[in-house]
């Protein structure tokens, strides 16, 4: 367990750390302009889900490695109420709270591998990935 | 971190707002206040807002664009975004964004020039 590519989501502020954070190791794994700039937009809604929906978590962050493809993969978790309808939560436009509902299906579409695993009263992880 | 903001600059009946920093959430609807609050005291008509720095637009930061321009329109002004990059408009797109009602151009100098072009009866 590497603790130095895990970071806190406890802020708005660290939305913003991780994004930067995601995008410098996304040039250093040498993904194109549109994939890095698809893989920070995906990081940001889903740290942003992390800090708001799941009252905070970690983000962590790992160089990964299929073959000869290079990728990133990050997990967002969180200890917070976890997600009752996950069919219903990935569906474009649909909110629980103030946002515009975009978040999780769009993450979704911006990336190449997508998991959500979630349990009521204990907590949500989703973990993405994208390969050069 | 609080204190920090967002310029507004006036140019005659024009506002000019160039973003050039990774915005956090609470600056991003500062701005949304700030810039209503601007359009309304100098009674601008037209508002630019440059997003050429911004290296992602994510679905709260696009909201909020997409947010501000409806108020602005309701407030007699119109407004033109410019500069954004390739990469960031692929994403939006993709991410389900495509902000309706809102015009945008590829330069300042453009947006300008839209906006100092007579209204054709709509926003």
């Amino acid at each position: 367990m590497d603790k130095a590519n895990e970071v806190p989501l406890l802020s708005e502020q660290d939305i913003v750390l991780a994004r930067q954070l995601v995008r410098k190791k996304a040039q250093e794994t040498g993904l194109s302009l549109i994939d890095q700039t698809k893989l920070v937009t995906a990081a940001s809604e889903l740290a942003r889900n992390t800090v708001v929906y799941g009252g905070g978590g970690t983000m962590n962050i790992a160089e990964v490695a299929r073959g000869i493809r290079r990728g990133l993969r990050l997990s967002f978790r969180d200890q917070g109420p976890g997600i009752p309808d996950v069919e219903l939560a990935l569906k474009d436009g649909w909110t629980s709270g103030t946002g515009l509902g975009m978040g999780l299906s769009g993450a979704k579409r911006l990336v190449h591998e997508f998991e959500l695993a979630t349990k009521v009263g204990e907590g949500t992880c989703v973990t993405i990935a994208h390969w050069k | 971190m609080s204190t920090q903001k967002i310029p507004i600059l006036r140019m005659g009946q024009l506002l000019l707002v160039s973003i050039q920093v990774d915005m956090h959430d609470q600056l991003a609807m500062q701005l949304q206040d700030d810039v209503t609050t601007a359009i309304q005291k100098h009674g601008s008509r037209g508002l630019l807002i440059d997003i050429s720095a911004l290296d992602i637009v994510d679905s709260f930061i696009g909201r909020m664009i997409a947010d501000t321009a409806g108020m602005a329109r309701i407030l007699g002004a119109r407004t033109v975004l410019v500069g954004m990059q390739p990469a960031v408009a692929i994403t939006l797109v993709e991410l389900g964004l495509s902000l309706p009602g809102v015009s945008t151009a590829l330069t300042v100098e453009r947006g300008m020039e839209l906006l100092q072009r007579p209204a054709r009866g709509h926003g």
